[in-house]
């Protein structure tokens, strides 16, 4: 551990690969925080399947960028779905029906993956959602549990167990005589990282939606009587966040890897953001985001990859205790 | 009221009592001129493509001895035919479905499930019944270091893996007038029994050379970005870079070493084949080296299957949808054999007798020599190690085998 610090004084340079990795990776991490907090906040829902929506919408993007024969023949996974062997048998016999799908850039797969993920998003809130959001929170913790399970099991009965990639197949630069080096699709992936997360913070705060949304999650009684369709309000927030959470999924595929059951991770690491970061706080999920992003790198650095994960668990648990001591300081004893 | 009770008592007594006789062993080891063999392995879950290879493989070896007249025990000729459970890719499930062959259906002899884990899983349970199982899937050292006797691996064990890259970098150190001691090398494992056991056999290598190892991390289980790893490997210029971590951990850092523009001369992984690095990283994997268990291109062979280059035509001809033929198939399919050899000298279905003809196993197959040691792993065959070269795989170590030369340093 000790060699690893003075290695980076040593060479100093490296801290600059570790800044920019971490800040790369942490704005995804602070997109799909950005959601958790919308949900949690809006409709006090704490989602256990983002990280499931992350990498669904992973798999909507590396799907569309790899050639796939439609129906017949299909050589990378195997849909087991019964209505989906229904139409392959249908289909053989029409053999006309039979066609290529083209391969598209992951990029272009990112707007796809909102779109989908956001009619998946509403469709959850109503069937799921809808049903467990006036029940106590371990109704709601239960549910959304089995969810993120149940997606994992599909996504691994349609796609397979195996590690996938989307490749982008842009340049890769280098600095500092190749010790610092800074792939394109990592720079692109901020800056569309950036550019969703404006989008919808002027969504929220200009349209008519948006403050709908805000309105409800201020007093949901108070909203209900001025005439806003709360019930609306929340399918349309959880469908947000479930599309928030595809575009944050196709950037992760595109930049480290996707497999069904990695999910977990990144649930994780959205909790630990907003934990931190604390609800309705926004830059403050920023700033936690790439915080996280950062210190992930650092400790993997320091103590071995084998304690990257274990800072994001160990953060966790030191935030809540500091909030834990903090509270207390205020509390009040009760006469 | 008292006499129906006493009927109802007595009635579910007898339903119980003809039930636990319908359960017990019907001896189904052996079904007039059929040998059956039990399976319990991986058809859904995250072994299932895998899995996947060694059912076809088992199928295949069953086929090819049923084709050639089948198995001749006491004069007759007895066809295979092999019961398969789905163990989901769960431990748990692969014990419970072990019971079940062996007490339910009263299977005698058993073919091994997908994977070190299951594996680990299913030995208590045979050791327990005394039942003999050829396993052809499950590597880890430490399968056989707890004194098991029914067990019987046809593969090569884990800390094979990557030693012999050990070896190349010593040789090549020895070629460029360096001592081999000078050699630096940068270890990522993840943290599970299968990639600790490389470990294990990397550092007995590592002593052996007196080669000092200056990165050694572990990569947690769901871990899907070594850059933290990789940027320590690029201050710190190793002469050879170890990984090993499933397909996760092959195309984790094939995609980041290619982003890094990691340049160290040498680099050997595990699993480059099933994570199918070459398709999707294209030529920044020139150079690679990965090890196997068995090579297509290799000059072994056998009575049933001819050479292994026959086995791939067959094994291409009989299922669709192959490019390549894994290895994990072909193992499977030599276990079968060494239970049709094991018949046929054992003449009998005692499991007892079975038990230590198998032990005395020496045979020649298209799969390499198969020998076990005392404690069941296969010590008559090599790892080989196949460098990816122009996108191809060519065996380049040990030098017996080798078909090309080993490209140095890495382009």
């Amino acid at each position: 551990m000790m060699d690893n610090l003075s290695l980076l004084v040593q060479v100093p340079v490296l801290n600059i690969q570790l800044l920019l990795d971490g800040i790369f990776v942490g704005s995804i991490f602070a997109l799909a925080a950005y959601g958790l907090a919308l949900v949690w906040g809006v409709m006090n829902v704490k989602n256990l399947a983002q990280g499931d929506f992350v990498i669904m919408g992973g798999y909507i993007a590396w799907w569309l960028s790899i050639d796939v024969n439609i129906w017949i023949g299909m050589p990378a996974f195997n849909f087991d779905f019964l209505w989906i062997s229904a139409l392959h048998i249908s289909t053989t016999a029409i053999p006309f029906l039979e066609f290529m799908k083209p391969a598209i850039h992951p990029i272009f797969g990112l707007p796809v993956a909102v779109v989908v993920m956001f009619g998946f998003g509403w469709f959850i809130y109503i069937t799921i959602i809808s049903r467990v959001i006036g029940k106590d929170m371990f109704t709601s913790l239960l549910a959304t549990f089995g969810l993120a399970l149940v997606i994992s099991q599909l996504l691994n009965l349609a796609f397979g167990p195996e590690v996938q990639v989307a490749e982008s197949g842009f340049e890769v630069n280098s600095f500092f005589d190749g010790m610092v080096t800074v792939a394109n699709i990592r720079f692109i992936s901020l800056i569309l990282a950036g550019l969703l997360a404006a989008m919808v913070i002027t969504f929220m705060k200009f349209s008519r939606m948006g403050q709908a949304i805000r309105a409800t999650a201020q007093d949901p009684r108070a909203a209900k009587v001025m005439g806003i369709d709360t019930e609306r309000i929340y399918a349309f927030t959880f469908a947000l966040n479930a599309a928030i959470c595809g575009a944050a999924g196709a950037l992760i595929s595109m930049i480290w890897v996707i497999q069904p059951f990695f999910g977990i991770a990144h649930s994780i690491r959205s909790f630990v953001i907003v934990t931190a970061a604390g609800l309705g706080n926004l830059p403050g999920v920023i700033i936690a985001g790439l915080g996280l992003g950062v210190a992930e790198l650092y400790s993997g650095f320091v103590f071995g990859a084998e304690l990257q994960q274990f800072t994001v668990v160990g953060l966790l648990v030191a935030i809540l205790v500091w909030r834990q001591i903090q509270q207390s300081r205020h509390r009040q004893p009760v006469q | 009221m008292s006499i129906s009770t006493k009927f109802l008592r007595a009635l579910t007594f007898g339903v119980a009592a003809a039930g636990l006789l319908a359960a017990g062993p019907a001896s189904a080891k052996v079904e007039g001129d059929t040998i059956i063999l039990g399976s319990a392995i991986s058809f859904t879950g995250k072994y299932s493509t895998n899995g996947i290879h060694a059912k076809n493989g088992y199928n295949l070896g069953v086929k090819r001895v049923n084709e050639m007249g089948g198995v001749m025990v006491g004069g007759k000729a007895y066809k295979l035919k092999i019961i398969y459970y789905d163990d989901e890719s769960t431990p748990l499930r692969t014990a419970q479905l072990a019971e079940r062959l062996i007490k339910q259906d009263g299977i005698k002899f058993l073919l091994g499930p997908y994977s070190s884990a299951t594996t680990k899983a299913m030995a208590p349970i045979t050791e327990k019944y005394k039942i003999p199982m050829v396993e052809a899937e499950g590597a880890s050292r430490s399968l056989f270091t707890q004194g098991y006797k029914y067990l019987f691996c046809v593969i090569s064990t884990s800390e094979q893996y990557l030693a012999s890259s050990i070896a190349l970098a010593a040789e090549i150190a020895k070629k460029n007038g360096k001592k081999p001691s000078s050699v630096r090398v940068a270890m990522a494992f993840e943290n599970d029994p299968f990639s600790l056991d490389v470990r294990a056999g990397v550092m007995d290598d590592l002593k052996k050379f007196g080669m000092k190892a200056v990165i050694d991390d572990k990569l947690p289980r769901d871990l899907s970005d070594m850059s933290a790893t990789l940027t320590k490997v690029k201050a710190l210029k190793p002469d050879l870079l170890l990984i090993s971590g499933h397909s996760k951990g092959a195309v984790t850092a094939a995609r980041q070493i290619k982003e890094m523009k990691i340049k160290t001369p040498m680099i050997a992984m595990t699993h480059c084949e099933s994570a199918k690095i070459i398709k999707k990283f294209g030529d920044s994997t020139n150079g690679y080296l990965c090890p196997t268990q068995w090579a297509e291109t290799l000059n072994y062979s056998g009575a049933a299957f001819g050479t292994a280059g026959d086995y791939d035509k067959l094994f291409k001809a009989t299922y669709d949808g192959y490019k390549n033929v894994p290895y994990q198939a072909a193992q499977a399919s030599a276990a079968v054999l060494v239970w049709k050899d094991a018949f046929e000298r054992a003449q009998s279905f005692d499991t007892e007798k079975l038990r230590d003809a198998l032990a005395a196993t020496n045979m020649k197959t298209f799969y390499g020599g198969i020998k076990f040691s005392k404690a069941g792993n296969n010590i008559a065959k090599p790892m080989v190690l196949r460098q990816i070269q122009n996108g191809k795989l060519n065996v380049v170590a040990p030098s017996k085998w080798a078909s090309h030369k080993v490209d140095w340093p890495r382009k």
